[in-house]
């Protein structure tokens, strides 16, 4: 197959399942920078692409897996969480991420977020917050600020939205932050930064969705949100997670937030279990299933 | 191939049918259980939790069915053997998750112990109600495979068969159990390593790079490949093609799920697995299954005392249904008997493999207790006469 007009030195060609483009996000959505951003990162950290599993659940942010050339698993709408439990407990030398979108982690899935960051399960959840369901014409979501029109709230949003750091972090996340879609290089130091952490390790990243959120409330085109991203975001590590939450037009308080050590799921049962059962005890090895 | 002795806990036992059940799963190679406590299944993964840290696996409570239904199937794309288990409140949550398992074709098995529905309904007492859930219960066209034991000894025979069927045939299986067969304990014999076969994952040898992820083969089950062996595998609950990439066109959404429920019906032969007795000359052929066919013995009993040809038919597979057979008996008797505890359902599928040839006649019961022997004997006596 030939590749002409394609480039074959751009550094995120072979992260991605070029057989599988055109992808089907709209112009000036900001998951497919993300995408580039994460792919930077997995470069960076010199991961070993073998070992990098990525599960999504559903919505336009959960069609990232299918789009990696990684072992890539597209789940249910909120299950990639516990789906990617399961599969990071069971064989263990795999990194796993869970890229999704913020109706998909803290709507429907929004139970099984905060329990994993309870109990720690080493796992990387890369969130893209467009403060809206895209994928299914633009409703309100439990991200949606104040004040601006939904397809589900016509005469605009009156229902509280969630601030996902300090949600997070309250749930036990081990390293909470937080970029927009324009800080392409933060985003990807910080993801780079999350696969040196051990636990459960939470990105949000503020996307545009000019289709549904900027237009539906007259606030431009992609370009025109990355301008207000420059304009309104303010960098601020080390900010408490209580003072970060979003509103319509309000500043954006970007950084990261949170970075502590706390003993993961996994050394949590194997101490125990060894602990109490000493030489009884078989830790659990990545599952050859043999048989 | 045989089991793995360090699961096996060889010897005769005293043991009830949940927890007869756990040492079926561990026998087969279950390695990972991810579960929800709920009444009166919860015993099978209180078992688990305790013996699996022995053997070399993992036991995960899961914060609800929705997810203790998918964790598993991210632990078998990881590699493991893996099984959850529940009764019908939670079983009505799994539903979702049974239909990513078909779609992407997840060898996992689920224990449904039932109880007494709808809702909350009977937690601690039996039913067979969950028999048409089972089959039907998730959205779209699929096929699965369903096992009722009937004894502890069953729990754990067949909590083994499903585990084997689940790999050969790349499908969740279903031990659909009752809280009668769960909670009552009798003499389980569990042989020895060597004596029992289990059916190793259908793993590829075809390098990445060259292998398609749901090309099937001969008996339209793909290969599956390893995950962190650089396969690059997509696995999609989305319609998908050979190389497990989204493609929901008509074409291939006709394609995919015609082979989902063909690998079962083309199969079914070799699936299907029942106990048949004194049906040639018989009269009236009863045909029960799981603790119901424990009371039907002694109903069938009590006929031939009377003189009455009483045939005995036990599902053990009740899905995919043994129809053939079912129609082959029809052909022979005046009438089938179908106790169970529900008020009619896998007897809708006895009249339609009977079609009419001989009369179907339903002894229903809501469930909370077994039936009477007496009631399945009056109906026998009556379409005897």
């Amino acid at each position: 197959m030939t590749t002409i007009g394609i480039t074959p030195t751009n550094p995120v060609e072979p992260f991605l399942r070029t057989d599988r483009m055109p992808h089907i996000w709209c112009p000036g959505c900001g998951i497919g920078t993300s995408v580039n951003s994460f792919a930077r990162a997995l470069t960076e950290a010199n991961m070993d692409l073998k070992n990098v599993a990525i599960v999504s659940g559903i919505g336009c942010t959960g069609r990232v897996a299918g789009y990696m050339k990684l072992d890539s698993f597209h789940t249910t709408h909120g299950r990639a969480i516990p789906f990617a439990t399961g599969l990071k407990l069971a064989n263990p030398k795999l990194n796993v991420v869970v890229y999704s979108g913020d109706g998909d982690l803290f709507a429907i899935g929004g139970n099984h977020l905060i329990h994993a960051a309870r109990r720690n399960v080493d796992i990387k959840v890369v969130c893209v917050n467009n403060l809206i369901y895209a994928m299914t014409g633009g409703q309100t979501a439990p991200t949606t600020p104040g004040d601006v029109v939904t397809s589900t709230n016509p005469y605009g949003t009156y229902d509280p939205s969630f601030n996902l750091p300090y949600l997070v972090e309250a749930a036990g996340a081990v390293y909470v932050a937080r970029w927009t879609a324009f800080h392409v290089r933060q985003l990807a130091r910080a993801m780079e930064e999350m696969f040196t952490k051990k636990g459960f390790s939470f990105i949000e990243v503020l996307s545009p969705c000019p289709t549904l959120y900027q237009r539906r409330n007259k606030m431009g085109d992609g370009l025109d949100t990355m301008k207000f991203y420059k304009e309104k975001s303010r960098i601020k590590n080390g900010a408490p997670t209580n003072e970060v939450a979003l509103s319509k037009s309000g500043e954006i308080i970007v950084g990261k937030f949170v970075d502590r050590e706390r003993a993961d799921y996994r050394d949590l049962m194997h101490d125990q279990l060894e602990e109490v059962l000493g030489d009884q005890y078989v830790e659990a090895e990545a599952c050859e299933c043999s048989i | 191939m045989h089991a793995d002795p360090a699961g096996v806990l060889t010897g005769s036992h005293f043991l009830d049918g949940d927890h007869a059940c756990c040492e079926g799963a561990l026998a087969a190679g279950a390695r990972f259980s991810s579960g929800y406590p709920i009444t009166p299944s919860t015993e099978v993964v209180e078992r688990f939790a305790s013996r699996v840290p022995t053997v070399g696996g993992t036991f995960i409570q899961m914060e609800d069915e929705l997810a203790a239904s998918i964790t598993l199937q991210g632990a078998v794309w990881g590699g493991a053997k893996a099984f959850t288990v529940t009764s019908g409140p939670g079983f009505s949550l799994m539903m979702e998750h049974i239909g990513l398992a078909i779609m992407t074709e997840t060898p996992c098995v689920f224990v449904d112990v039932q109880r007494g529905g709808p809702s909350t309904g009977l937690p601690t007492l039996p039913a067979q109600g969950d028999m048409m859930q089972v089959r039907w219960g998730s959205h779209g066209d699929y096929e699965i495979i369903a096992l009722c034991p009937n004894s502890p000894q069953e729990c754990f025979d067949l909590t083994v068969t499903a585990f084997n069927y689940s790999e050969q045939y790349r499908v969740p299986v279903f031990v659909m159990m009752d809280e009668v067969v769960g909670h009552m304990t009798e003499k389980v014999v569990i042989p020895p390593a060597e004596q029992i076969e289990v059916t190793p994952r259908r793993y590829t040898t075809i390098p990445p790079g060259e292998f398609l992820a749901f090309e099937p083969k001969d008996d339209l089950v793909p290969d599956m490949p390893r995950t962190g062996e650089g396969y690059n595998v997509h696995v999609t609950g989305l319609t998908h093609d050979n190389r497990g990439y989204p493609d929901m066109t008509p074409a291939q959404q006709d394609k995919l799920v015609k082979r989902l429920c063909n690998k079962i019906r083309q199969n079914v032969d070799k699936i299907t697995l029942y106990e048949a007795d004194q049906i040639e000359g018989a009269d009236v052929a009863v045909v029960s299954y799981g603790i119901t066919s424990r009371v039907a013995q002694r109903a069938i009993d009590l006929a031939r005392d009377k003189g009455i040809k009483v045939g005995k038919f036990r599902l053990i597979t009740a899905w995919p249904f043994p129809e053939k057979q079912i129609a082959e008996i029809a052909a022979k008797v005046k009438a089938f008997v179908v106790p169970e505890l529900n008020l009619g359902q896998m007897v809708r599928e006895v009249e339609r493999a009977a079609a009419g040839k001989a009369v179907v006649r339903h002894v229903p019961h809501a469930g909370g207790s077994v039936h009477k022997p007496e009631d399945i004997l009056q109906a026998i006596m009556e379409v005897a006469r």
